[in-house]
């Protein structure tokens, strides 16, 4: 990549932020170059955040309609999917796939929901809080 | 040592944190040598590692390589401590700068509050240096960075203990020794060759220039394992934002491994390194050319063309492979 071609899109995702890119000079020397960020990052990683969004927002209604706990919402929200979260609390696939009916959640005790509490980063009355 | 610790933004974070503690201890390493001399640059397409359900795509060596790698190539000797109480790996990390010393350390990038909202996402093998603390918070030098920032303990020991895939368990590592004497030439010829081996003679088919092959042909019929365009989109984009992510810009890592070859060059005493060099960026430039393509039929800017893009990948494999070809001509090999 030229000098001149490194981009400085100046992208959302990056926030002001700039990273630090190799690139080749006049003379065909490599030297550091900062950019502002490169569209097409963004445009991917907007992707990303979007499908998590969606998710997330699509489990929140569900959670508010009964159909799921608000485990599943929190989920998302924290940008996880289930296999990242079995992994981040120790809990097989299945036990958290149970913790995510609207009737068993309720009745966890406190040691297990301390688990989902501090993968989240929450305290234990802010998971108990309901969805509003 | 110098006294003062200086801040030097890096465009990968373990090769910038290796080249940062190497120049603070007079050891004058840039970031793509210490990238060059680990062999780090590769390709993997791991289909059996899972990221929110897409298959992991990685476009350098795993993490931990390059520290490994320099230990190796040069010599030096860091000391690693991972720990099985939050509390035990926080006292041993204020103990530790305590005596003066520069701090290495893995963390989740989502636990992370100095970075941008949209760059915070699960990944646990960011390294970062810690320099100091200032009252509660400590000094970090996060390479990827313009400038140091300063982080707050509880972030810090989330980030560190964060649970998950490549869970870094508090892992904290610091220099312990330097040799006497270090010879460059010969480490470097070592880790050349031994990279353009890894990419090119691989009997594991997923891995290196056969990797890519490999992954140009799995995205040519995509269409035929996933039946939705939006499913597509997200598998395609998935790809490029394992190139993105976190430090480089498409075909980043190509970059400094051609600007690695150009300080080979002239160590060397081998001009025809910079004829491979510039072979590396032209391979980096196509990877480039595959991202805005991709991204393009992502955002439905341009058609869905599948065959399109795998032969723009397949375009990727054919310039890699001609550079590393060249490389183990002009080395002899």
């Amino acid at each position: 990549m030229q000098k001149n071609d490194v981009p400085q899109d100046d992208i959302h995702t990056y926030n002001g932020l700039k990273k630090l890119l190799y690139a080749v000079d006049e003379e065909g020397s490599y030297t550091r170059v900062t950019s502002s960020g490169w569209e097409v990052e963004e445009l991917i990683n907007g992707m990303a955040v979007a499908q998590l969004n969606a998710l997330s927002e699509e489990a929140l209604q569900r959670a508010r309609a009964g159909e799921t706990s608000p485990l599943e919402y929190l989920m998302y929200k924290h940008r996880l999917d289930l296999p990242q979260l079995a992994q981040a609390t120790g809990f097989f696939r299945w036990r958290v796939r149970r913790h995510m009916r609207p009737d068993v959640w309720p009745k966890l005790n406190d040691r297990l929901l301390s688990r989902y509490a501090d993968v989240f980063g929450l305290d234990l009355p802010s998971l108990k809080k309901p969805l509003l | 040592m110098n006294n003062t610790y200086q801040h030097q933004q890096s465009a990968h974070c373990e090769s910038g944190v290796v080249s940062n503690i190497l120049r603070h201890h007079d050891i004058a390493i840039s970031e793509p040598m210490a990238f060059g001399l680990a062999g780090a640059l590769s390709f993997a397409y791991i289909p059996f590692i899972k990221l929110n359900g897409l298959p992991l795509t990685s476009y350098r060596m795993p993490p931990k390589f390059i520290l490994r790698g320099i230990q190796k190539r040069l010599g030096v000797k860091f000391r690693f401590k991972k720990f099985a109480k939050p509390e035990q790996g926080m006292q041993a990390l204020d103990a530790k700068l305590a005596e003066g010393r520069l701090v290495g350390l893995q963390t989740s990038v989502y636990w992370l509050p100095y970075l941008p909202e949209d760059m915070r996402f699960h990944f646990n093998a960011h390294n970062l240096l810690v320099y100091g603390k200032q009252g509660a918070d400590y000094l970090i030098s996060d390479p990827v960075l313009e400038h140091a920032v300063t982080c707050d303990a509880s972030s810090l020991q989330k980030a560190r203990f964060a649970k998950g895939a490549l869970a870094a368990k508090g892992l904290m590592y610091w220099l312990e020794s330097t040799p006497d004497t270090m010879d460059l030439a010969p480490a470097i010829r070592k880790a050349i060759i031994a990279n353009a081996r890894m990419m090119l003679k691989t009997p594991v088919p997923i891995i290196g220039i056969r990797g890519i092959r490999f992954l140009a042909k799995k995205i040519r019929h995509l269409d035929k394992k996933l039946h939705s365009q939006k499913k597509i989109q997200l598998y395609l984009g998935h790809i490029v934002r394992m190139q993105e992510e976190i430090g480089t810009g498409g075909g980043g890592f190509r970059f400094i491994y051609a600007s690695f070859l150009q300080e080979a060059a002239e160590i060397l005493k081998e001009p025809r390194l910079l004829e491979a060099s510039k072979m590396m960026t032209a391979a980096g430039d196509q990877w480039r050319q595959f991202a805005l393509a991709t991204a393009r039929a992502c955002k439905n800017k341009d058609a869905l063309d599948l065959n399109l893009l795998a032969d723009k990948m397949l375009l990727c494999a054919e310039k890699e492979e001609q550079a590393w070809r060249f490389i183990l001509q002009v080395l002899g090999k």
